[in-house]
């Protein structure tokens, strides 16, 4: 695999202030970005010849409050590169009830992970052009993939009322 | 006439030619599709959520039930994530039996895929998925000798496999291999330049390379637009850069285009296949640390020591260190991504699965826009999407 350095230097230099850590774990590259700052780094990743991440592998949510973690959640980005040859990890960390900018207009695939998102987690995309529930009922109550959610004893409605 | 007014018609969830559970709204005008909004989760099963509450071992047979139709590569990428999780790496003997059966499980669903679609599009040439079923079938029996199961085989365990290959299994392989290309050409003549199977399939469902990048398109329905993108090439996983093979694109990138690019592909897993039977390994199967892998099942009558490792991975599981890896291969549908997330504890704290059959239902809309609701038909037998892994 490729180094991710010189992808994470020209972030830096060009947004100083969006970076808020980098984590190396197995040579992969996490970089944790301020939500503020997104949608420009994003842009730029995108868009510039020769870093040109222009596919977006995954969007997905990890919620942290088991670990009393504030902000409680992290929206995780895998986009990958082909002059890089690399799958670079953005991570942006929001609390319950924010939003985080959509990356449609940038990736438009990001349209339904976004929605997977919402579904699983609660968390909202500001700019999303049609942020519906995708897997889950329209009247689904809570966030499944939400730690606090409970697995199993959620009654199943059947549509019509048991006969005893 | 000047009125134009457009139909709503439904489409699934249970309709032969959707292959499964999905749910389409056409609008229409007249025979024209206007516009498609797919409606998905009809098969959704919380396996992510049900991942973070298993132990690491304990997840994997959930990953086949996500794309039953090639098993194997489920199992493969989920294994080599938690290996990358762990940092270690399988021995060289598991590693070519895990590509011997990956590719295995890749002409078994190119092959399930080709016989549909014939079945869908070319009237009486669908005596084609007869052939296919028939040589789905050996490779099935094939998977039942080394696996004990058919469709879900979890043959495959964290650090190694569950067990050897039996005695002959090599031998019967390849001769199923030596005997396949014979019967792909036979399909072959029946269908690839079938006038009646081309007209169906020629100009329809384009996709451009960028509205496929855009989009999150990978594996064969890439490839047929032209893009060499192959996870087996890029990032290669479980020795696959020890083996020859190309990786075959068209430039069309409409539904015939990807017939051609998964018929092609087929030829590569030919080869692919014929390599590793002839240069397969001796050794161990497994990682030799018992703090991952089982003991054998001979040891715990005699060693104390086995039972106690034995019951530990059982009961409690192994603990990885915190962090997080994303691991991916390429699987029949295009790249499947795995991303867990460690805390130390013997569970995933997130398991997360990227499927490629769900960025293919979210392209549906603009491929079929100005086609007949006929080719709607043929455009979703072309991105070979399964189901279970779109709901997840």
């Amino acid at each position: 695999m490729t180094d991710a350095n010189p992808v994470i230097e020209a972030i830096r230099q060009a947004f100083p202030e969006a970076v808020l850590d980098v984590q190396f774990f197995r040579d992969e590259a996490t970089l944790v970005l301020s939500p503020l700052h997104l949608v420009r780094v994003a842009r730029f990743l995108h868009d510039e010849p020769t870093l040109a991440f222009n596919l977006l592998k995954d969007i997905t949510a990890v919620d942290y409050m088991p670990q009393g973690q504030s902000p409680r959640f992290a929206v995780v980005y895998h986009i990958y590169s082909f002059p890089y040859g690399y799958t670079l990890r953005l991570v942006v960390r929001v609390g319950e009830g924010e939003a985080v900018p959509s990356v449609v207009p940038i990736w438009p695939g990001a349209n339904w992970y976004e929605r997977e998102v919402y579904d699983m987690f609660g968390i909202r995309f500001a700019g999303h052009p049609d942020l519906r529930r995708i897997l889950m009922p329209e009247d689904t109550a809570g966030y499944p993939l939400r730690k606090d959610f409970p697995l199993g004893d959620t009654p199943v409605d059947h549509g019509v009322e048991p006969r005893h | 006439m000047s009125q134009t007014e457009t139909m709503i018609l439904n489409m699934g969830p249970q309709h032969p030619s959707t292959h499964g559970v999905l749910r389409l709204v056409l609008e229409l005008d007249g025979e024209r599709v206007v516009d498609v909004r797919p409606d998905i989760g009809f098969l959704h099963s919380g396996i992510e959520k049900t991942g973070e509450n298993r132990t690491y071992r304990q997840v994997l047979p959930y990953t086949d039930r996500m794309d039953y139709v090639s098993a194997h590569t489920h199992n493969l990428g989920y294994v080599l994530a938690v290996e990358k999780l762990l940092g270690i790496e399988a021995p060289a003997r598991a590693q070519y039996i895990r590509v011997i059966m990956a590719e295995l499980s890749r002409l078994a669903a190119h092959l399930i895929y080709w016989g549909t679609s014939a079945l869908d599009l070319a009237g009486v040439s669908g005596v084609v998925l007869m052939y296919c079923f028939n040589e789905r079938e050996k490779i099935l029996n094939l998977f039942e000798a080394s696996a004990g199961s058919r469709m879900t085989p979890s043959y495959f365990r964290i650090g190694g496999l569950a067990a050897d290959l039996p005695e002959g299994w090599v031998e019967e392989a390849r001769g199923f291999i030596r005997q396949l290309p014979r019967e792909l050409d036979r399909m072959e003549r029946i269908l690839t330049r079938n006038p009646v199977f081309m007209d169906r399939t020629v100009g329809i469902g384009k996709l451009s390379a960028a509205d496929a990048l855009a989009y999150g398109i990978t594996g064969p329905s890439l490839r047929a637009t032209g893009v060499r993108y192959d996870v087996r090439k890029v990032m290669p996983y479980s020795g696959y850069d020890q083996f020859d093979f190309e990786v075959p694109t068209q430039t069309a990138g409409d539904v015939y285009a990807r017939y051609l690019v998964r018929v092609a592909e087929m030829r590569q897993s030919i080869r692919i296949i014929e390599q590793a039977l002839s240069r397969l390994p001796g050794g161990p199967i497994n990682v030799g640390d018992r703090k991952i892998v089982l003991p054998p099942r001979a040891e715990l009558d005699t060693s104390m020591e086995a039972l106690i490792h034995q019951f530990k991975l059982i009961t409690e599981g192994f603990h990885p260190p915190v962090g997080q890896v994303w691991q991916t291969v390429e699987a029949s549908k295009g790249e499947l991504g795995y991303y867990l997330v460690s805390d130390g504890g013997p569970r995933p704290y997130r398991f997360r699965v990227r499927a490629p059959s769900f960025a293919a239902v979210q392209v549906l809309p603009l491929l079929c826009r100005g086609h007949m609701l006929a080719d709607v038909v043929a455009i979703i037998g072309s991105l070979d999407l399964v189901m279970g892994e779109v709901d997840r």
